[in-house]
């Protein structure tokens, strides 16, 4: 590949662009930075799933009235009528909506076919209750079976929890890779270092004898392992770009985006905004991984000399 | 300034090594600073590891020790790098730095010392002349002979005007002429205000240039340089 370009401008005192060489350890920081892409991508994505599910589902109630036109038990009104009523006196209640019969129906055509209108079965209303704040779900359920037996409220809430532990864990196993990955590039980088150092043994000893500082040494090494680590970086975020983007492609459906993006720019939008972030930082984040591990083995081992 | 109180030096690593196997014995001597010096004695009397305590390579196993001013039991292991740029040696072994020039490796102490890069190729081409090698500027020492390579390593060991100049066996790989412009070099060095310290074997080179002297035998010194004395 480039050997030139990836070779540090100056004075290799240490001989490192042999000892450190340009292939293997850009290669294996290439494959780290690629997972790391993956993980992240796992990341945002349960992370903006999270959010969608909890503004779609989040502060909401289903109330099914059967036979919502028979009178109340309160003589004088329609049961629909009299359980909207004590849905809307009711505190934490934000606004009461009973879904008119073609909406009803459009909700139900998936599964009974195009003659849901025409239904011997008996519909329940429908009524979709926002809420402000958490509500106690049983006595209120309670009160409305007294006013209108049968009844059912569905509480929302339930899938909401449910969906967000599974956001959640799906995050924490991300984080968790994550982690992996970065420990697995520092550990490749210090034993790349290690090979470096104990083929340099000899050119380290002259030069620390010479008045080197353990900084300046560290530092030639550090200088070397950090460009390495960058170029791997950026090689695994290139190479990641392309599945990222098809990923988001089959998730466009989920998020309301366009599944079939005719430009280049819409196909780019398609990826999380966080993600546009982040990419970036992967080469950074290598470099700064090989920095610091880089610099840390070689102070370690320096010790050893007077 | 180089002071030696009874300085014991054992390698290995048991520190309850008994007294006998110690390299170096119960030395108690000084060098002013601007002296020369002869440091003399059979193969194996250890006049390398004498050398070796005063460039810093190892710590003295008991003892005091005292180079440059600086106590080295007492100093800290960052503050050695500092003094070791203030020392030039020349190894018996010479120590070139394979993979680079000569060159590079006479401008190496120059570089670990900061020195702008603009002052330094002057002054290295100029020490490679007077070493005899202008016409070896670009070669690596395996591309050198044993006597080039020991002047490379002269010329590093002098490049940045030591304080204190020790020089293991200098004349080694050298004829007679290089030698004696080698100890040329070394008077001008020390006419100059730098400690010369010179292991030797070449009894003809010493009986040329008298000089105070340490004479080192199995590890103890055998006479301890008093003023006035050859
Ligand atoms: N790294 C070492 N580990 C253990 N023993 C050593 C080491 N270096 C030297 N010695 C021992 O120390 C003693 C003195 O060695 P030294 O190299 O100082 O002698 P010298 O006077 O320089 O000899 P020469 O004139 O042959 O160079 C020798 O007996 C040698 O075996
Ligand atoms: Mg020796």
């Amino acid at each position: 590949m480039a050997a030139i370009s990836l070779r540090p401008a100056g004075f290799d005192d240490l001989g490192l662009r042999r000892a450190l060489s340009d292939r293997m350890l850009p290669l294996l920081v290439a494959a780290m930075a690629f997972l790391a892409a993956m993980a992240l991508a796992g990341w945002i994505g349960a992370a903006s799933l999270a959010s969608q599910w909890r503004d779609g589902a989040g502060a909401a109630l289903t109330v099914q009235v059967p036979r919502p036109h028979a009178p109340a038990s309160q003589p004088g009104t329609s049961r629909l009528v009299s359980v909207m009523a004590l849905l809307s006196g009711t505190p934490g209640v934000a606004s009461v909506r009973a879904l008119p019969e073609d909406e009803l129906a459009d909700l139900l055509r998936p599964w009974l076919g195009s003659g849901a209108e025409r239904l011997s079965v008996p519909l329940p209303a429908v009524v979709a209750v926002r809420l402000t704040g958490r509500l106690d779900i049983p006595p209120l359920a309670q009160r409305l079976q007294a006013i209108s037996p049968g009844t059912l409220l569905e509480d929302h809430g339930v899938w909401l929890r449910r969906l967000s532990a599974l956001a959640w864990s799906l995050q924490a196993c991300s984080g968790l890779a994550l982690v992996l990955v970065a420990t697995v590039a520092a550990a490749v980088i210090a034993v790349a270092t290690r090979a470096g150092l104990s083929a340099r043994r000899e050119a380290i000893e002259i030069v620390h004898g010479l008045g080197a500082t353990d900084g300046y040494i560290a530092g030639r090494f550090a200088r070397r392992a950090t460009m390495l680590a960058a170029v791997g970086g950026l090689v695994g975020a290139i190479l990641a770009m392309p599945v990222l983007l098809a990923l988001a492609q089959l998730a466009a459906p989920f998020s309301g985006a366009p599944a079939e993006p005719d430009t280049v720019a819409e196909m780019f939008g398609l990826l999380p905004p966080g993600l546009w972030l982040v990419l970036p930082g992967l080469p950074m984040t290598a470099a700064g991984i090989g920095f610091v591990t880089a610099h840390g083995t070689v102070r370690r081992w320096l010790r050893r000399l007077p | 300034m180089i002071r030696f109180e009874a300085v014991g030096l054992h390698y290995g690593r048991s520190r309850a090594a008994e007294p006998g196997a110690e390299v170096l014995r119960d030395l108690s001597f000084s060098i002013p600073q601007g002296e020369f010096r002869w440091l003399l004695g059979p193969s194996g009397a250890g006049k390398t590891s004498l050398l070796r305590l005063m460039y810093l390579a190892i710590r003295p196993t008991r003892g005091r020790l005292t180079v440059l001013g600086t106590e080295i039991q007492a100093a800290r292991r960052r503050d050695l790098p500092p003094l070791r740029r203030r020392i030039g040696v020349v190894f018996q072994d010479f120590r070139l730095l394979p993979h680079l020039s000569a060159m590079d490796n006479v401008a190496l102490p120059l570089r670990l010392a900061g020195r702008p890069e603009g002052q330094i190729q002057a002054d290295v081409k100029e020490m490679l002349r007077w070493v005899g090698l202008s016409k070896k500027v670009t070669a690596r020492p395996t591309e050198l002979s044993g006597g080039e390579q020991q002047r490379v390593a002269i010329a590093r060991a002098v490049i940045t005007r030591p304080q204190l100049l020790l020089a293991d066996e200098p004349t080694g790989n050298l004829d007679d002429e290089q030698a004696e412009r080698l100890m040329q070099l070394f008077h001008e060095m020390n006419r100059l205000g730098s400690t010369v310290i010179v292991a030797t074997h070449n009894d003809a080179l010493v009986a040329r240039h008298p000089a105070k002297s340490i004479r080192l035998s199995a590890g103890r010194v055998v006479n301890p340089p008093a003023p006035g004395r050859d």
